[in-house]
């Protein structure tokens, strides 16, 4: 094949973490896995209910490129009595393909060549390679765990130059389940608005934090909303990841650029995932709070049970992973969920998998019942136990 | 009811055999705390008892249910007290509910054979002076019961790793 067949931007990304680590993985029958990022719960029946319903009825065509118009007045009663935001649904507002699609079509809205973008890891996998793809230059900030993994202003202020253009604020966190309070935001936002940066706040697992503490969007700050692209989704919060539906809202000139793009390649958010949203916002409120109950109850256990191995481990207050530290063993990650996987055979994904500053560090998720949590993180105990005992 | 009580019992409702130093470490609080919670539970007749869901029909072992609507004639002074104690008072007698619209008490009643369901009902149920009408209905199949599917059990079809 030719050389130059291949877009060289593309052949350039690194390939993803999660995925090498998948590789090896499926080739294994009976491993068993806390390495799932996606809720164990079923999507309620209700919200179900609903799209099967939307398909006996027929509405089986394209809504408009921006999303079905009850779908996004019930973002906005969901922005405004959550966060009290206020956001108008017919200019500020874009339903998209998940989360991810909205992060994507943010960079590309706003990303000018050699633009910065700060990027706080470890986070999620897709915000380093949608950078690159709209030719901006990702810059990242190594979240500390002193900090319990919280952007500080001094390190905010230490990455920002002259390029900057982009902050990506990836709280409630995955993979390690820090979140930002109120009072960690509002130090940010001086330096912030000082340096006219944007901020792209991914938002997903807003739904999920724990111990009394509500999440705080950024927009919802003074002077924030006017430069904060906010962007959900229904996956975690509703259990609907397989339906892939999220939205961005964020100023109209944004937004309006955001909508162009995806116009062009998308059209729009699947028709049935639409509906069933519609009913997820409408009425489950409950469903939202039983999960979290549960995912509560898991966080607990597996801390407890880390505690116990002796794994340190901070406590997360968000979304559903915990991010315990294994570096006295002097292993890499990537050795450490290696060896594990094949002599316990089971799967913790390595912690690099989301930035280089993962290093040391496993993502255990917690979206499994505690039988399959107790059972994988008794292997993980007998694997650590042997590894001291060498 | 406070809301660790609550939380308790929504958990041993699913699971009544789990360990209660492990319900302490799931509710962020002290086993003593759990066990006082359990104690109180039992003795305000919340809790009254710790059954096993079984799905008799794979066990070969033979057994018929049956759902009786009975209408009966309430006593004066008494209403449907008397009567619905006559007939919880029986062993074979599962359940006793008070219903509204077409009939009164609602009986589930489980016995080895359709005959003994039949024998029950005519030789028991029926010659009490207050029943003036049964109408029985019998179980195929338990489908979900006490918010259990019995049929088959979830499997975990997620892909084993994802971001």
């Amino acid at each position: 094949m030719r050389d130059d067949l291949l877009a060289k931007k593309t052949v350039g990304l690194k390939p993803s973490g999660i995925r090498k680590f998948f590789d090896i993985v499926a080739d294994m029958k009976d491993a068993i896995s806390l390495g799932v990022g996606e809720p164990d719960f079923d999507t309620p029946w209700h919200i179900r209910d609903e799209g099967i319903y939307s398909l006996e009825k027929g509405r089986t065509f394209y809504t408009s490129n921006a999303g079905l118009k009850e779908l996004r007045m019930e973002i906005a009663s969901y922005l405004k009595r959550t966060q009290n935001l206020d956001y108008r649904y017919m200019h500020e507002m874009l339903v998209t393909v998940g989360g991810s699609e909205a992060i994507d079509l943010a960079m590309r809205a706003l990303i000018n060549p050699g633009d910065e973008v700060l990027i706080p890891q470890p986070s999620y996998v897709s915000y380093e390679p949608t950078v690159v793809l709209a030719d901006g230059v990702p810059v990242f900030i190594n979240l500390k765990e002193e900090n319990r993994f919280r952007l500080t202003p001094e390190e905010l202020e230490a990455a920002i130059t002259p390029k900057t253009k982009i902050l990506v604020m990836p709280y409630p966190n995955n993979p390690t389940g820090a979140i930002m309070e109120k009072e960690d935001l509002e130090k940010l936002v001086p330096i912030i608005v000082r340096h006219d940066l944007i901020v792209v706040s991914d938002e997903i697992y807003c739904e999920l934090t724990y111990g009394g503490k509500k999440h705080v969007s950024i927009a919802s700050l003074p002077g924030m909303q006017e430069r904060t692209i906010l962007i959900n989704g229904f996956s975690k919060a509703y259990a609907m990841t397989g339906w892939r539906l999220g939205y961005a809202c964020g100023p109209e000139p944004i937004i309006r650029q955001m909508t162009k793009i995806h116009q062009y390649c998308i059209m729009c958010a699947p028709t049935t995932s639409q509906y069933a949203a519609v009913e997820a916002l409408r009425n489950g409120d409950p469903d939202i709070a039983m999960m979290r109950e549960a995912y509560d109850e898991r966080r607990r256990f597996v801390l407890h049970i880390l505690a116990k191995m002796g794994l340190p481990c901070f406590e997360p207050e968000g979304a559903f992973y915990v991010f315990p530290c294994i570096k006295e063993f002097g292993m890499t990650s990537d050795e450490f969920a290696t060896t594990l996987l094949k002599e316990e055979k089971v799967a913790i994904v390595p912690g690099t998998a989301f930035g280089d500053c993962g290093e040391g560090y496993l993502r255990i998720s917690y979206a499994y019942s505690i039988d399959d949590l107790k059972k994988a993180l008794g292997r993980l105990a007998d694997f650590v136990e042997r590894l001291r005992s060498k | 009811m406070n809301t660790l009580k609550e939380r308790i019992l929504t958990i041993i409702e699913k699971n009544s055999r789990i360990d209660t130093a492990e319900l302490a470490v799931m509710l962020g609080t002290e086993e003593s705390e759990i066990l006082d919670a359990l104690q109180e539970l039992e003795n305000d007749g919340i809790i009254c008892g710790y059954h096993t869901m079984i799905n008799w029909d794979k066990t070969g072992i033979e057994k018929v249910t049956a759902l009786i609507e009975v209408r009966v004639t309430p006593k004066r002074g008494q209403g449907f007290e008397d009567i619905a104690e006559r007939i919880y008072k029986y062993p074979e007698v599962n359940t006793v509910y008070l219903m509204s619209g077409g009939y009164d008490l609602m009986v589930i009643l489980e016995g080895k054979t359709l005959k003994d369901v039949a024998g029950f009902v005519t030789n028991k149920l029926s010659t009490l002076d207050t029943v003036i009408g049964t109408t029985t209905h019998f179980i195929l199949k338990k489908y979900k019961d006490h918010g259990t599917i019995m049929a088959k059990k979830r499997e975990d079809i997620r892909e084993i790793v994802t971001p």
